[in-house]
This record gives structure tokens, C-alpha cells and sequence, in this order.
């Protein structure tokens, strides 16, 4: 190997630590024992873990984030799967329309979403209900939906759905029998990001949770403008932790699509 | 993508796919286009239709500094990403076996939550964070140096962010070059630079293309991480939209919106003119 190679080598993953790096910093003092942050810590343990799992000031969140997420993962899926099925069908001028403003959420400033949701939501009651943030967060999911669920049909051969119409199946049974079980990894992986970018998602949940429905990240936000103290570590760790193996599932439902592809 | 079925009518045909995509249609303009729509004209219908809230932009000091505030920090964070991300790009697409750890290490923080990643910043550029306390007890410096709250805390954090977001799409476009196209160069005698810099680096123009208008675009609305980590001086125009919301000054709100939506959009717009650039953002968007 060339002193060039290992040069630019060594380059490269000096950047690849400082991608990892922060991430590795906060799982570590998550496992501090001391009270105050501070690294390397002194000693480790669960101490934050067991202040994060003993408090509903944290827990409370952590549910209402779960359940909202929940939601937006079934909202966004369903409507979101149907208009990928339509949308590569709709007349030209139509399908750029309607994929623009699918897909404009990705674009348009969060800030300028979010402030337009909540000075319309609060005409009508909806800040600081769960609702609200549901509704909401179902803005932000749909395109990455759309995307995914997109790609999966861009995939199947044509052939297969004719076929099973000549043969005398019904559309509606060509759905459920032939093209449904094709795009399924895709709806999966489009379902796996609606879950987090609603779990994950701050700048809305600023402006819309007001006080009655304080999602964990809010509540993050709350508690770093007093204090930095180990128990957010831990919260960031578990959330670190749950991300993670989403992306690992979305993996194993790639890579099994692609089985089934070649197969 | 599929044919409808020959059995079926031809206006079914047609009616089927709106069928399909109204009720998402309908979903974003009720509850995204027409919220954001009816907040931004409240820019221009107070008291009656007028302009004047714009007309008074150029004059607005505070204005002003913040706008040039994003576009700096929007042009240092893609100029860094673009530095660090290129090579790690090449290194993804010529590394064998160890390109699915590259893969995992780039894609966790890219889905890690922004508010996390700011966190871990803080933590280690506080007063006595690690940054200082190694460079302390290295003896580079005596007392603890003030890096959380300034504007380069910002950039790094930023650039660490939005790093993912230019390695991709210039990985995607180095992946679709013709690798016989590099054997050829060398074959011919040119060097491995001679290779790069004549065969390589002009081929991947449209992912680095993807990658800086991505970076750019989306540097120009950041809020969490300027309001963690800078000081309360460097305000983003993001930051100052939603201190007059706080200020139920909404239609000053709605036009710097208006401001930072148009100047989004026009960046984008322009690039797709520009020659070559306009196929990438395609690319990078499928």
C-alpha cells in the first residue's frame, strides 16, 4: 500500500470518528455515576437510567411521543402507500403538482411548517392536544412514504400484475395477492421513518404542544435550558438505542426485497 | 409502472389514480398548503393589502443581520461538508468489506434526532467539556476556551449534522461511473491524480452539484442547533421567526417566512437552470 493510500486512508477515518464520536460521547456519560457532566466519568452506573425510568416528568412524554408516533405511522402509511400506488398514473401535468406539494415538507423550512400549522391549529382548538401534533406530523412523514413505497413499484415488472389480470383475477385481488406483497418491504421502510421523524421531531412539537401535550423531545428541550445534567444522556441513548434498530429492521426488509427480487 | 387492466374502462382507468391520491391531496391542503398559505398573507393584509411590510426589509437592520448571518453559516457549513464529505465518499464506494460499517456509522447520526446530536455538541464544548479538558491537559492552553455559544460551535455542530447529506449523493454519483473509464486513464499512463482530477472528479460534478444545493438549502432553515450552541448575538432567521411569534408580531413573522421560503426556493430554482445541475437534483431526488 502506497504512503498516499494509508494517508488518505487515515483521512477518512478521522472524519468517520468525528461522525461517531459525539454520538459515543453521550452513550458513555450516560453510564456516569457523578452528578454533574463530565468526561471521562468517574465511575459508571445506572443512576441516570433509573432517574429517567423513576420520573413521569420523563415517562409521561415518552408515552404521549410513542402514541403520537404511532398514530402518524398509520396515517402517513395508509395515505400515503395509496397515493404512490396513483400517482405515477396521474396525467403529466397533474403528477407534478401533486408531487410537488407531496414532497415539499423536505424543502420548505421546518420553522415556516411549523408556524403555519400552529397559527391555523389555534383557531381551532387543536394546540396542545395530541390530535394536533398527530395531524401535523403526518405533513412531515408523508413524503418519505410516498419515496419508498414509490420505489418498491418503480421495481415490479408490469408483467406480473397483466399476467395475473389475463388470468382472470380480479383488480382487486391483483392488489392484494400480487402487488401488495411486492411493495410490502417498501411500505415497511416508508413506516419505520414516519415512526421516527414524528418520534424524533422538535420544531412543530415547539409551537403545537403548548402545555397539555409535552412530547419527549419538548421535554428535552425544557430540561437544557436549565441544566445538562446525565439524565438527558440517557434519554438520548435510549432514543439512540430504539433508532437504531429501526434502521437495522429496515435493513433486514431491504435486503429480504431484494431476495425476493432476484429470486 | 403497471398498465391498468385491459378489461376494465378507459375512464376507470383514468379515475382510479386520483381516486387514489385525493385523499392525501386533500390531507396536505388542509392541514399543510392552506395553514402555511393563510399564515404567509398575513404578510401583506395588515392593516389593508400592502407591501410595506417588504418594502421595509432592505432598511431592517436586525433583518438584515440575521439574513447575512444564515447565508454565511449556510456557506461555511456546505464548504466544510464538501471538504470532509468528498473523501469519504470515495472511501464508501472503493472500500470492500469495510463499506457496511462506513455505511452504518454515516446513516445512525444521519438518523439520530438534530436536538441529540446538538446535545452531544454541548457536551463536548462546554466550559469543561472534553474539547477543553484534552487541550488542557495537553498543555495547549491554560484556562478553559470559550468555543459553546459562538458561531464556530454552530458551524461544527452543522456540519456534523448535514455531513450525511453531501456524502450521499456524491457516492451515488461516484458508484454510477464506469470503472473501466479509471482503468483506461492509468492504462494510458496518466497518474492516479492525472486520474482523478481529469477523470473522476468531473464525472461526479452532478452528485457534488446534489450534494451542496441539499446542504445549502437545508443550512438556511436550521433553528435547534443555532438556538443550542450559539450566542444570543448570532441569531439565524429562523430563530428570529419564531422570537416574533413568541411576540404575537405575526405579520412581521409571515413576511421574514415569506423571505426565507422564497430564498430557498430561488436557490433551488436557479440551480436546476444551471447546466448539468438540473439532471442531478433529479438523480439525488429518486
Amino acid at each position: 500500500m502506497s504512503g498516499a493510500r494509508i494517508l488518505s486512508m487515515g483521512f477518512v477515518g478521522l472524519i468517520l470518528l468525528f461522525l461517531a464520536f459525539p454520538i459515543i460521547v453521550v452513550a458513555v456519560v450516560s453510564f456516569s455515576s457523578a452528578d454533574y457532566l463530565t468526561f471521562p466519568p468517574p465511575a459508571f452506573g445506572l443512576r441516570w437510567y433509573r432517574a429517567y425510568f423513576g420520573s413521569e416528568d420523563w415517562l409521561v412524554p415518552t408515552f404521549l411521543s410513542l402514541a403520537v408516533a404511532a398514530c402518524v405511522v398509520v396515517l402517513s402509511t395508509l395515505l400515503g402507500t395509496l397515493a404512490a400506488l396513483g400517482i405515477a398514473r396521474l396525467p403529466r401535468a397533474l403528477r407534478v403538482v401533486a408531487t410537488g406539494l407531496i414532497l415539499s415538507p423536505l424543502i420548505v423550512p421546518v420553522i415556516v411548517v411549523a408556524i403555519g400549522i400552529y397559527y391555523a391549529f389555534s383557531r381551532y382548538g387543536l394546540v396542545g392536544t395530541p390530535v394536533g401534533l398527530v395531524l401535523a406530523h403526518t405533513c412531515l412523514a408523508v413524503p418519505f412514504v410516498v419515496t419508498s413505497v414509490s420505489a418498491s413499484l418503480a421495481g415490479i415488472d408490469p408483467r406480473l400484475e397483466q399476467a395475473a389480470l389475463s388470468l382472470g383475477a380480479t383488480p382487486g385481488g391483483t392488489f392484494f395477492q400480487v402487488t401488495l406483497p411486492l411493495i410490502r418491504p417498501g411500505v415497511l421502510v416508508g413506516a419505520l421513518f414516519a415512526f421516527i421523524t414524528s418520534f424524533d421531531e422538535l420544531v412543530v412539537a415547539l409551537f403545537l404542544s403548548g402545555t397539555g401535550a409535552v412530547t419527549l423531545p419538548r421535554r428535552m428541550w425544557e430540561d437544557l435550558r436549565f441544566s445538562i445534567d446525565p439524565t438527558i444522556a440517557a434519554v438520548s441513548t435510549l432514543t439512540i438505542v430504539l433508532t437504531a434498530a429501526l434502521l437495522g429492521g429496515a435493513h433486514l426488509l431491504r435486503r429480504r426485497a431484494e431476495r425476493m427480487r432476484t429470486a | 409502472m403497471a398498465q391498468g387492466a385491459p378489461a376494465l374502462p378507459v375512464a376507470w382507468n383514468r379515475v382510479m389514480p386520483l381516486l387514489l391520491v385525493a385523499p392525501l391531496l386533500v390531507y396536505m391542503v388542509v392541514f399543510y398548503a392552506l395553514p402555511v398559505i393563510s399564515m404567509l398573507l398575513r404578510s401583506v393584509s395588515e392593516p389593508t393589502w400592502t407591501l410595506a411590510n417588504y418594502a421595509a426589509l432592505p432598511r431592517d437592520t436586525v433583518f438584515l443581520n440575521t439574513f447575512w448571518n444564515t447565508l454565511y453559516t449556510a456557506i461555511v457549513v456546505t464548504v466544510g461538508t464538501l471538504l470532509l464529505g468528498y473523501p469519504v465518499a470515495l472511501g464508501l464506494v472503493r472500500a470492500r468489506r469495510s463499506a457496511p460499517l462506513i455505511l452504518i456509522i454515516i446513516l445512525l447520526p444521519f438518523w439520530t434526532s438534530i436536538l441529540v446530536r446538538s446535545y452531544a455538541w454541548m457536551v463536548l464544548m462546554g466550559r469543561h467539556g472534553l474539547i477543553n479538558e484534552a487541550l488542557i491537559a495537553g498543555g495547549l492552553i491554560e484556562r478553559p476556551w470559550r468555543i459553546l455559544n459562538t458561531p464556530l460551535a454552530v458551524q461544527i455542530a452543522m456540519i456534523h449534522i448535514l455531513l450525511p447529506y453531501m456524502i450521499l449523493p456524491i457516492a451515488n454519483a461516484l458508484r454510477q461511473i464506469d470503472p473501466s473509464l479509471a482503468r483506461a486513464a492509468s492504462g494510458l499512463g496518466a497518474t492516479p491524480w492525472h486520474t482523478f482530477r481529469q477523470v473522476i472528479l468531473p464525472l461526479s460534478m452532478p452528485g457534488v452539484a446534489a450534494g451542496v444545493l441539499l446542504v445549502f438549502v437545508l443550512s438556511l432553515g436550521f433553528y435547534i442547533t443555532p438556538a443550542m450552541l450559539g450566542g444570543p448575538r448570532d441569531i439565524t432567521l429562523s430563530m428570529l421567526i419564531a422570537q416574533q411569534v413568541d411576540q404575537l408580531n405575526w405579520s412581521y413573522a409571515a413576511c421574514l417566512s415569506a423571505t426565507l421560503l422564497a430564498t430557498a426556493l430561488v436557490i433551488i430554482a436557479a440551480a436546476q437552470r444551471l447546466p448539468g445541475i438540473g439532471n442531478a437534483f433529479k438523480m439525488s431526488a429518486r
